[in-house]
């Protein structure tokens, strides 16, 4: 039986209920009797409409569950009865899901395990193992969230934002068994941009893209972390960031800009470049005032000071870098990196050292605390 | 979302208001701080941010590697001390201001009196993923 078409079914299947009226929970339980009965069925006697049927199904299991005396009667009716196709639902079904997974009511934490749950259709022993808690928590965790959502009415308009935002994080979460959480945050907001005609869903979408189509050269066979321009670009997936490109550009010239598709342009500008000293440094710090612009973030100036610092010498990224709140995370390593470009090792050093104990990251701890060992080995010799 | 490290009980630390040995408590005030702590545990558990908790036994012994065959375990390097953690619990939560709040809730298990302990707890971030951030 086909996991994955189980998976890409579920969510619009909840949606459809949920839409009809049925309560998020039972629902639910309904959507998962339907698939368990699918499983048994389809087998010996393959529907032609997948989810119609399933729609179908899980219908008649959330009418049996709420009038328990009917349950009997419709069990015995359903037997041998394939359901009628229907007309294929509309993708809007499921962007409500999303929507009401991203509510504005839960906590980012809630809200990534609701929508990986509901929208991606894992099981909460998959999301609890890819988010590293126990299984009974994230089991409560959810239904927490599901009672959260409960009294939200379903058809009204969410706010797309959040559900990128939500998106995002489970992009950023990582992965550990056998769930690689970016490749889910992918498949999601694939979903989520075939479902909605919106620049900054394609903007995230190509982000994604072009991030992921880099992180297998990201960190070393022994987990060390490799920097941009000491990664082996032979490794990046050049498809992903073809694709990437071709999503962004279409997104671009919508002449929508937001914030994920300004960052987008930023990782093009890094996947474009053949050797790391061939990167266009000046339109990347161009993009990084836009950034700066449409989000007023303190981490994009920080990062601009990078770009600045590589487009106009480490001097200018100096000064760039002055202007800003030194106990924001990673501004030590940037002065580190900067002070040793501008050829004052003694400074970079104890620098990187003062960096890495703040680091968030073992990995991160791990990249620094060498960067400073190297110099001072350097300095010694 | 960010796990948490609380640490109960650090010798060491400056003493908690109510500082009474646990020996010279009631039973019943005894039974009070465990029922407290387990309740904690179990409404995080419901909150989804409970993920794990172990008490420690009081012994403690220092080992280092001290060349072969010598015996490396001593008693500890600090003086007249023993570092003791009365045990831990990790969390995973929101935010360091959630982190810190239940912190705070935990120190005010009841004890001498039925009144709580304030003791002292250590909040530390375990160290995460590294962030996708645009390079």
């Amino acid at each position: 039986m086909n996991a994955a078409l189980f998976r890409s079914l579920t969510p619009s299947v909840l949606g459809i209920l949920v839409r009809r009226g049925a309560d998020f929970a039972a629902a639910e339980d309904a959507v998962q009797d339907a698939l368990v009965e699918a499983v048994r069925v389809w087998p010996a006697d393959p529907p032609r409409d997948p989810k119609g049927w399933l729609v179908t199904v899980a219908w008649r299991r959330f009418l049996d569950a709420t009038r328990a005396d009917a349950s009997r009667r419709r069990r015995e009716d359903r037997v041998d009865e394939e359901p009628a196709p229907g007309p294929a639902p509309a993708t809007d079904d499921t962007l409500q899901l999303y929507f009401l997974c991203a509510h504005p009511s839960l906590t980012p934490s809630s809200a990534v395990a609701l929508t990986l749950r509901a929208v991606g259709g894992l099981t909460t022993r998959q999301i609890a193992q890819a988010c590293l808690v126990p299984e009974a928590t994230m089991a409560q965790r959810i239904s927490r969230a599901k009672r959260t959502v409960s009294g939200v009415r379903f058809d009204q308009p969410g706010d797309v934002a959040t559900v990128l935002r939500v998106l995002y994080l489970v992009f950023n979460e990582g992965y550990s068994g056998d769930v690689d959480l970016a490749a889910e945050a992918i498949r999601l907001t694939r979903q989520l941009a075939a479902a909605i005609d919106h620049p900054e869903v394609a903007g995230l979408l190509a982000l994604m893209l072009l991030h992921h189509a880099r992180g297998a050269s990201r960190t070393g066979p022994d987990g060390r972390l490799v920097p941009l321009a000491e990664q082996d670009r032979g490794r990046w997936d050049t498809e992903s960031i073809a694709e990437g490109v071709e999503i962004l550009q279409a997104a671009l010239a919508r002449d929508r800009l937001g914030e994920f598709q300004a960052q987008a342009a930023i990782a093009a500008l890094h996947a474009d470049a053949p050797t790391a000293g061939e990167t266009d440094w000046v339109q990347i710090a161009e993009w990084y005032d836009e950034l700066a612009r449409l989000t007023d973030s303190p981490v994009v100036r920080l990062n601009r000071a990078v770009a600045v610092g590589e487009a106009d010498g480490p001097r200018a990224g100096l000064a760039a870098l002055a202007a800003l709140d030194d106990s924001l995370p990673r501004h030590t390593a940037v002065a580190a990196y900067l002070h040793e470009r501008d050829g004052d090792l003694a400074t970079a050093a104890r620098l990187y050292a003062e960096a890495a104990h703040k680091a968030p990251s073992l990995a991160e701890r791990d990249h620094l605390t060498r960067q400073a060992a190297r110099l001072n080995a350097r300095r010694c010799r | 979302m960010a796990k948490y490290l609380l640490l109960k009980h650090y010798r060491g630390a400056p003493a908690a208001v109510n500082d009474v040995p646990m020996d010279q408590w009631t039973p019943e005030e005894i039974s009070a701080h465990m029922q407290y702590m387990h309740d904690f545990a179990a409404r995080l558990e419901k909150t989804g941010e409970f993920v794990e908790g172990q008490a420690l036994a009081p012994e403690g012994t220092w080992v280092r590697y001290d060349g072969e065959g010598r015996p490396p375990v001593t008693d500890g390097p600090f003086a007249e001390t023993k570092d003791l953690i009365a045990g831990w619990m990790v969390i995973d939560v929101d935010s360091h201001e959630r982190a810190v709040e239940l912190a705070g809730e935990l120190s005010a298990a009841p004890g001498a009196g039925g009144k709580p302990i304030h003791e002292w707890l250590e909040v530390r971030p375990f160290f995460g993923a590294a962030p996708t951030i645009t390079e």
